[in-house]
């Protein structure tokens, strides 16, 4: 099942996983990265779909496999009415022009070598579009568009600020005139102040262009603000999708619970009055992920059938067809977190460790017999 | 009695290009017991003014003082510094694997540096302390953990450790260098609650830096502002946010997507954060401002008292009464009705 | 809103660390860095004034052949040579002496700069573009590609350079063209090596992606995105390679597997010349290898600089 909204489907992908191998120690064996597994989602054109989620949830990955930068371990991607989960490097050229990118280093994605009109005529050169002198014209307009003095076509990267490097990025993506524009992080390297120039210059070249917007952050305020739907991925899988503001009002999952109370607001009455969920320990490692619903280890809601049995993505609570969870569990509202203890052994909510100062909350007594557990190393 | 009393620092740094003034003529103060969040966005100046102050900045070009606990921290002799790092005042930064050394076991680590300070306690004691304070920081199975190497601990858990190893010795003040920056945000709140309620137990004065104004309305008591290597504006958490005085600061909030919660456009500040090099005379803001006067472009505003607010103060020439400020505000706002893309000076 | 968006002021910003960025050297371009700190390089002046100085040389030496009416090739059998038939020592006649043959030595010594810097620069062009496209090739394209080329560099590695000099030599005879390409394929193997390590470190950055992500084909992110991220490398080793090749040329002359003679040639006059020394003919000797030695230390002394301003910290990118 899908969420959807007004305008037609631009991307369908079903099913999609990606797995990469990890050579294996002194006995060789064959471990895996789940970095995606089983992912499915549709965008609607003209429309900014985010995806939100911390580090391993495997949205970087997500991003690179729908560009096609990897190949698809399996599953489906349909864009544009075109299955293009197999297409050869060949086939897949024409389609490249459709498909574009923005990275989230604006030091790293720019060529230090090269000169920014040289970067910003890549796409005409590469697809043979225009030459010469027609395509400096084309690359100072697209220039101009961004916001960046078309004088500066011969500069190398290292002469611009982080925010102008962003906007040349931008610029790049722009020459094809995609369709699809894939964001992976664009914003979170830049300065505050000039982070909002960014989106409001992402935001105008939507509306006239009619770009469709793939938004991935891990800084929720932004992802809020940018997106139509977003979908909160964990290890590998989505875990919620639905439409902006629903997700924060009516989350649904625990994680998105967690991960909403976590961010820090910049209002200080609204921060005070907020019980934050601290959840205890870190994202375990993609090679290994946890049974059942991968949450169940710092879910305060566990029960034994999530360590058990994998939750589909699907309405819960009476939601529409445009709000799916993948939890056995999903919190009605005006739940309180804190009002719950996880009901398996295996939980590694710390309820107590004497003396500690992160008391899973102010003493409450646990329901079941919890124990210490040592924590997933290494991300 | 402030703990920690700054007083006309400024730092400036000989570079092939000319003299980078990074910090230029700042003071402030940090009360015992208390949390001053600075906040400022790249080339303000707000890590530069702590480095310098703990004496790791080499070859900076420094004048004004220091004082804490009736001391000079920078007329201080490099061995009066050694003393003061770790023991009276801790430091912990933003990228705990480079800050940790990466072949020894943090327990080591932490014990090397409770005996160089505390010569009184053995090698188990410093050890069983070591372990203790990894649980204080809600690391499970400390005695164990203690002496794992640092690969083995995740992002949080090496932040955590850090600010065990920086509060080993119970110092006065604790600076923490944009400690959460690289994190993600569940692991963020945990250990900014961790270092809040080391503070609780500890009444430890801690100076939080950061580019985060959600990290600061959540554990800052007092926010200092700094832009362009100078002090824009300093006031109490509530102020800061409901009644801030400079466009600095105003800029700031209004481009935060969280601050306002509708899908309209941003406003974002025009233009570009400031060259340190030659930096011009007046305010450094001018070239961004939407109240700028001509005074602002000759002349640098003193910070003064703003607002109603004891302690509130700002740098700025616009009136520092709140209902002038509202109305000018109002003016402002009336005029450039929505964002830009932000470019243009 | 503005339907244009207003123009960004000039200036650099800082990037997103603090200070330590501020120290940052901002807004040059990389090339413009280098050669700034070339420029203040005093050592690289005095090289590179020298390097000039053999390079015009070379060109001149026609100049000086009018001058004293000594052709490089020609013998003076009576005045060239003394009693004994061996040579004359330098004078107001033979600036620096005649050689065994009773040829002008400084004449042939002239001469002899055009072989050495023909050779020199020939060869390491060979060297660099082997080199260069080799080593992009196995670090880029990885797999069964880099797998043959190791395999190829390491057979050639093992091949013993002066038999196979030798052999080429009896072969087909000496030539310019032989020692050119038998030195530079000796060469490339270091080369190739360095450019493929730079790849590999550098095929996971982000432009490179990018570059894929546009649909740009191997070749063009090899060569248009990869090679100038390398080239600073390529250039250090270049110029350290020209003396080699400089060097190397003349121990093949003087095995006498080089340029065949009369041609003149250092090596080939070292070679003869060391059969005369003991009896006291001393600047047939001396003077050529003065002549070698110069051109090699002007040589590496500039390419130490060179590696200087293009690699200030050891770190690739200015």
């Amino acid at each position: 099942m899908t969420v959807t909204t007004d305008g037609d489907v631009i991307l369908e992908i079903e099913n999609v996983v990606k797995h990469f191998p990890v050579r294996g120690g002194v006995f060789r064996r064959k471990d895996y990265v789940h970095a995606v597994d089983g992912v499915n989602l549709s965008v609607r054109r003209g429309t900014t779909f985010g995806i939100v989620g911390e580090t391993g949830c495997g949205k970087s990955t997500l991003a690179r496999c729908i560009a096609r930068l990897y190949d698809l371990t399996s599953g489906r991607i349909e864009f544009d009415g075109k299955d293009i989960s197999t297409l050869s490097t060949g086939k897949m050229r024409p389609v490249r022009r459709e498909i574009q990118m923005i990275f989230q280093d604006p030091y790293g994605s720019l060529n230090p070598r090269r000169r920014v009109g040289s970067i910003i005529g890549d796409p005409f050169a590469i697809h043979g579009i225009a030459s010469g002198a027609d395509r400096k014209k084309r690359v100072q307009e697209l220039m101009e568009r961004v916001g960046l003095n078309p004088e500066h076509f011969n500069r190398f990267p290292a002469e611009f600020s982080g925010g102008q490097r962003q906007r040349i990025g931008v610029a790049r993506a722009l020459a094809f005139q995609p369709k699809l524009i894939i964001c992976d992080e664009p914003v979170s390297a830049l300065d505050v102040s000039i982070q909002a120039q960014v989106i409001n210059l992402l935001a105008d070249l939507q509306s006239e262009f009619g770009l469709t917007y793939i938004f991935i952050a891990h800084d929720l305020s932004v992802v809020r603000h940018v997106s139509d739907q977003i979908a909160v991925m964990y290890l590998g899988k989505i875990t919620e999708v639905t439409r902006a503001e629903k997700l924060f009002t009516t989350a649904r999952h625990p994680y998105t619970g967690a991960l909403l109370s976590a961010v820090p607001v910049p209002d200080p009455d609204q921060s005070d009055r907020r019980e934050q969920i601290i959840l205890v320990g870190d994202v375990p490692s993609p090679i290994a992920p946890p049974s059942g619903c991968r949450f169940h280890p710092r879910c305060p809601k566990a029960v034994q059938q999530c360590v058990t049995d994998e939750p589909a993505l699907e309405s819960r609570l009476g939601d529409g067809p445009d709000h799916l969870a993948a939890c056995h569990r999903p919190m009605a509202v005006g739940e309180n977190l804190h009002d719950f203890r996880p009901a398996i052994d295996s939980s590694e909510r710390i309820i107590e460790v004497p003396g500690s100062l992160l008391p899973d909350d102010a003493g409450a007594a646990p329901a079941d017999p919890v124990r210490a557990q040592a924590e997933g190393s290494d991300a | 009695m402030a703990l920690l009393e700054v007083e006309n620092l400024e730092v400036s740094f000989r570079t092939a290009d000319g003299v980078v003034r990074a910090v230029r003529d700042i003071s402030y103060h940090v009360e015992a017991g208390k949390t001053l969040g600075i906040v400022g966005e790249s080339g303000s100046g707000k890590s530069v003014s702590t480095q310098t102050i703990m004496g790791l900045t080499r070859g900076a070009q420094v004048s004004g003082r220091a004082i804490f606990a009736g001391q000079d921290l920078l007329a201080a002799s490099s061995a009066q510094l050694q003393e003061i790092r770790g023991a009276k005042i801790g430091m912990i930064f933003q990228d705990p694997l480079s800050s940790l050394h990466p072949y020894y076991r943090v327990g080591w680590q932490i014990v090397e540096m409770i005996r160089l300070h505390d010569k009184a306690m053995n090698k188990e004691q410093a050890w069983a302390r070591a372990a203790e304070l990894l649980g204080l920081v809600g690391i499970p199975q400390p005695e164990r953990r203690v002496r794992d190497f640092p690969h083995q601990f995740s992002g949080g858990m090496r932040q955590r450790a850090m600010i065990a190893m920086a509060m080993a010795l119970n110092p006065a003040l604790l600076i923490a260098d944009e400690p959460t920056t690289a994190l993600d945000v569940t692991v963020q709140a945990q250990v900014l609650r961790v270092i809040r309620r080391m503070q609780e137990l500890f009444g430890t004065a801690v100076i939080l830096i950061t580019h985060d104004l959600g990290v600061i309305a959540d554990v800052a008591d007092e926010v200092l502002v700094m832009y362009g290597g100078k002090v824009m504006e300093r006031a109490d958490r509530r102020t800061l946010f409901y009644q801030c005085h400079h466009p600095y600061t105003e800029g700031l909030l209004q481009s935060l997507p969280a601050y306002d919660s509708s899908r309209e456009r941003l406003r974002p500040i025009p233009g570009q954060p400031p060259s340190l090099l030659t930096p011009p005379p007046g305010c450094p803001f001018a070239p961004r401002c939407p109240y700028v006067m001509d005074r602002c472009r000759t002349e640098m505003p003193a910070l003064d008292p703003a607002g109603e607010t004891p302690g509130h103060l700002s740098a700025c020439w616009l009136p520092h009464q709140s209902a002038e400020r509202e109305q000018a505000r109002r003016q402002v706002m009336e005029a450039e009705p929505a964002g830009s893309t932000g470019a243009g000076a | 809103m503005s339907a244009v968006p207003e123009l960004i002021v000039e200036g650099p910003g800082t990037g997103p660390a603090d200070v330590p960025a501020a120290k940052k050297i901002e807004g040059r371009n990389p090339w413009r860095l280098a050669y700034e700190r070339l420029r203040t390089d005093k050592a690289a002046k005095i090289s590179f004034g020298v390097i000039v100085l053999i390079i015009v040389l070379a060109f001149v030496a026609p100049l000086f052949t009018k001058i004293t009416h000594h052709g490089p090739n020609e013998v003076f059998s009576n005045i060239g040579q003394n009693a004994n038939g061996g040579p004359v020592p330098p004078s107001g006649l033979f600036w620096l002496g005649t050689d065994a043959s009773g040829r002008d030595l400084f004449i042939r010594i002239l001469y002899g700069i055009r072989i050495s810097l023909l050779v020199g620069v020939l060869s390491t062009g060979v060297s660099v573009a082997l080199g260069v496209v080799f080593g992009l090739a196995a670090g880029f394209l990885g797999g069964v590609v880099d797998a043959v080329i190791a395999r190829m560099i390491d057979v050639l590695l093992s091949l013993p350079f002066l038999v196979v000099a030798l052999t080429l030599a009896y072969r087909y005879g000496g030539s310019l063209w032989l020692v050119v390409f038998v030195l530079g394929f000796f060469s490339f193997t270091a080369l190739a090596r360095i450019v493929r390590g730079q790849v590999i470190s550098l095929r996971q950055k982000e432009y490179v992606e990018a570059a894929r992500a546009m649909g740009a084909r191997s070749w063009r992110i090899m060569f248009i995105d990869l090679l100038p991220n390398v080239m600073a490398q390529v250039i250090v080793y270049a110029s350290l390679l020209i003396p080699l090749a400089i060097v190397g040329e003349s121990s093949l002359s003087f095995l006498g597997v080089g340029i065949p003679p009369p041609t003149a040639d250092w090596g080939d006059m070292i070679s003869d010349a060391s059969g005369y020394y003991q009896f006291g003919y001393w600047w047939y000797l001396f003077f050529p290898s003065l002549a070698l030695l110069g051109t090699t230390l002007a040589f590496n002394i500039f390419g130490d600089s060179v590696r200087d301003a293009l690699d200030p910290r050891g770190s690739t990118y200015v």
